[in-house]
């Protein structure tokens, strides 16, 4: 198992949008992939999962990946929210 | 249109630029009726093929959906489709659904609990960004449970819309919008949102006018009634009498040919005929208008709400953060000042983290420099990261809600520290930032001598000092009618404010809407007010009116002002000088 801590920085946070390309790109990996706030834990493959997780911009996240791909999981799905799902604003 | 209906006028936000009218399209918060049934054992998997026949039929319409918007919208609006298409496909929920149904409730009831579910966690947590996502869910929710139920009508089926109307709604999510056809909305007003909601984004987008933050429009518009919107000034005007919309129409023409005359316009001086200037800036609330102030001409900014950056948000902006903001801003104006107003919290706006008491009479609360004085440490903050700011861009500093001397000088004393522990950190600042106070109650008119010993300049915030001066709720329908800028109450108060500032030697501006009515300005320029701060969108027509008018006329204006308690007949009085041609009384 692999994690690590990313925070939110794009100005809408967890909105619909990014939490649709969360869900693609997650879904890629056979790891179990989750993302934990305080004391939430939500499945990256699920976008209700997602978009009940209060993460507005400025949030501290952690990504825990479980499974054969854990490496590539963890760097891919970090690397999406630390660039902000690809988004300008 | 005009027949015996009564004419109302709603205030709110202006959203997105322009005038338009026409027929109202009331978008209801239709929730479906669920009818809740326990399944007989061998009604079960009849039930659940029902289900996945709904679940394919939705599907099948958003894929549809999304394609129209792709071609027409482009993709990143296809992509909220996309994610509609997801949410029904969301394994986690839809096995909670299925084993719902196998457990022996009826599809619409099992669907509506588990989606109710998440919407509900959503709503609770109170952020707008969150609410929206709420209404994602909510679309997705009414949208099956109509396939379920076999009617064929979806609410808010903004793509049926007819062309020529007006889009009256609560709020409009970024799926609403997307789906209602280009070119057959005439305007949006609604309920709730700021001038950075996806509402007011999406209008300014789609070049058509909007008005949010009406409170309660949806409840006081029906289908089909006249309804005029004003995104230059932030007005609704339900079943307009005759002449009020006559006199819209002379104003939608006029603006037509007036915006495609801005850009001679926009660099020249708003002096008088004979030659006494006035300085016209602009009120903002986010960073992003500040391209909005640059084209329209504006000479700065006169009022920089800072609120906004702290609410909708998980804890506390830092104070870089904030400086990234303020210097971006500052300096993108530049030469030109921007007066950057302290956190205007409480009233309506409350801060997430500080518990928020629920107050009998909010706007006599907890608001503005009594909340900033009470939370030192969030305060220093702000004025630190403001005076950081100040060494590139011309920044002042104002101060809201003041009601007293006590009030302001602990305020600056607060500065005053964070002055001393920049100059320790070795960091450069303007050391002799102005400071000024909002003027927005009738205590703070009264000690203006006072105060103004502590002071660099006063904005009149009119739209509170109004409510406040003449004990009427502007927002409370009932009382409404009493809401008048031009009472001599109010113009006294005013002109004493102004006398105060130009005895004492500082320089006196407004910022409520009053600045943004041509008639108001007339009057407000000749008592003498040195600066007139509006939405971006106004400040080239107020400027248009400056040009046009001599100040001696004006000030003739305001003396007869001063001695009568008829505001019709000071409006006719200023529409002489103003004359026919231009802008009339539209407040």
């Amino acid at each position: 198992m692999v994690e690590r801590s990313v925070k939110i920085t794009n100005k809408l946070g967890l909105h619909l949008r990014a939490a649709y390309l969360l869900v693609k790109t997650a879904s890629a990996f056979r790891s179990d992939i989750y993302l934990l706030k305080d004391s939430i834990e939500v499945d990256a493959k699920s976008i209700m999962g997602l978009l009940g997780l209060e993460a507005a911009a400025g949030t501290e996240l952690r990504v825990r990946v479980k499974g054969p791909d854990e490496q590539d999981a963890l760097a891919i799905v970090a690397g999406l929210i630390e660039a902000k799902f690809n988004e300008e604003d | 249109m005009a027949g015996s209906k009564i004419e109302l006028v709603a205030n709110g936000i202006a959203a997105s630029p322009g005038i338009a009218m026409g027929p109202a399209a009331v978008l209801a918060r239709t929730d479906i009726v669920v009818p809740k049934r326990r399944l007989a054992g061998k009604e079960v998997e009849a039930e659940v093929e029902r289900l996945g026949r709904a679940i394919d039929a939705t599907k099948a319409q958003l894929a549809e959906i999304r394609n129209k918007v792709a071609k027409e919208m482009g993709g990143s609006y296809a992509r909220i489709f996309d994610a509609h298409i997801m949410l029904v496909e969301d394994k986690a929920s839809m096995d909670e659904v299925y084993s719902s149904v196998r457990a022996g409730n009826n599809a619409e009831f099992a669907l509506n609990s588990v989606f109710l579910k998440h919407e509900r966690l959503l709503w609770e947590k109170g952020d707008v960004y969150i609410k929206d996502r709420a209404a994602d869910i909510r679309d997705v929710r009414i949208r099956v449970l109509s396939n379920l139920s076999g009617t064929s009508k979806v609410p808010s089926d903004l793509s049926k819309i007819a062309a020529g109307v007006v889009v009256i709604a609560h709020d409009l999510s970024p799926a609403d919008t997307a789906r209602m056809r280009k070119g057959n909305v005439m305007a949006f007003a609604t309920d709730v949102g700021g001038r950075t909601s996806h509402t007011a984004i999406m209008a300014r987008s789609l070049e058509i006018p909007a008005v949010v933050g009406l409170t309660n429009i949806t409840a006081r518009v029906q289908d089909d009634d006249f309804v005029i919107v004003d995104g230059n000034r932030g007005k609704v005007i339900v079943n307009p009498s005759r002449a009020t919309e006559e006199r819209y129409s002379r104003e939608i023409q006029r603006y037509a040919s007036f915006t495609k005359g801005l850009q001679q316009f926009k660099d020249l001086p708003a002096v008088t005929v004979d030659g006494h200037s006035v300085m016209l800036s602009a009120n903002i609330e986010s960073h992003e208008e500040v391209d909005s102030v640059l084209e329209h001409g504006a000479q700065g900014i006169g009022l920089y709400r800072t609120e906004f950056i702290y609410i909708g948000r998980e804890g506390l902006p830092s104070e870089d953060e904030q400086f990234q903001l303020y210097d971006s801003v500052a300096s993108r104006v530049s030469p030109h000042p921007v007066i950057i107003r302290t956190m205007d919290l409480g009233g309506d706006k409350f801060l997430s983290d500080v518990e928020s008491p629920k107050e009998m009479n909010p706007y006599l609360g907890w608001r503005g420099i009594r909340f900033s004085l009470t939370r030192k440490d969030i305060f220093k903050t702000q004025l630190r990261a403001i005076l950081r700011a100040s060494a590139r861009g011309n920044i002042k500093i104002m101060y809201p809600m003041i009601s007293n001397t006590d009030e302001l000088v602990q305020a600056i004393g607060v500065l005053e520290d964070a002055k001393k522990e920049l100059g320790a950190e070795g960091r450069t600042f303007d050391r002799d930032c102005e400071v000024g106070i909002m003027v927005e109650t009738p205590a703070a008119v009264m000690i203006a001598k006072e105060l103004a010993e502590h002071a660099d300049f006063f904005s009149i915030g009119s739209n509170d000092l109004i409510q406040y001066a003449l004990a009427a709720d502007r927002g409370n329908e009932k009382v409404a009618y009493l809401y008048e800028p031009l009472h001599l109450a109010v113009l006294r108060f005013i002109n004493q404010a102004v006398r105060a500032g130009s005895e004492a030697g500082i320089w006196v501006g407004l910022c409520g809407e009053m600045s943004s009515d041509p008639v108001c300005a007339l009057v407000l320029l000749g008592m003498g007010i040195d600066e007139l701060s509006t939405s971006p969108y106004v400040v080239p027509e107020i400027k248009e009116m400056v040009r046009s008018i001599s100040y001696s006329d004006a000030k003739k204006v305001a003396e007869e002002a001063l001695l009568t308690s008829d505001p019709a007949k000071i409006r006719r009085r200023a529409m002489e000088v103003i004359g026919g041609g231009h802008a009339e009384s539209l407040l």
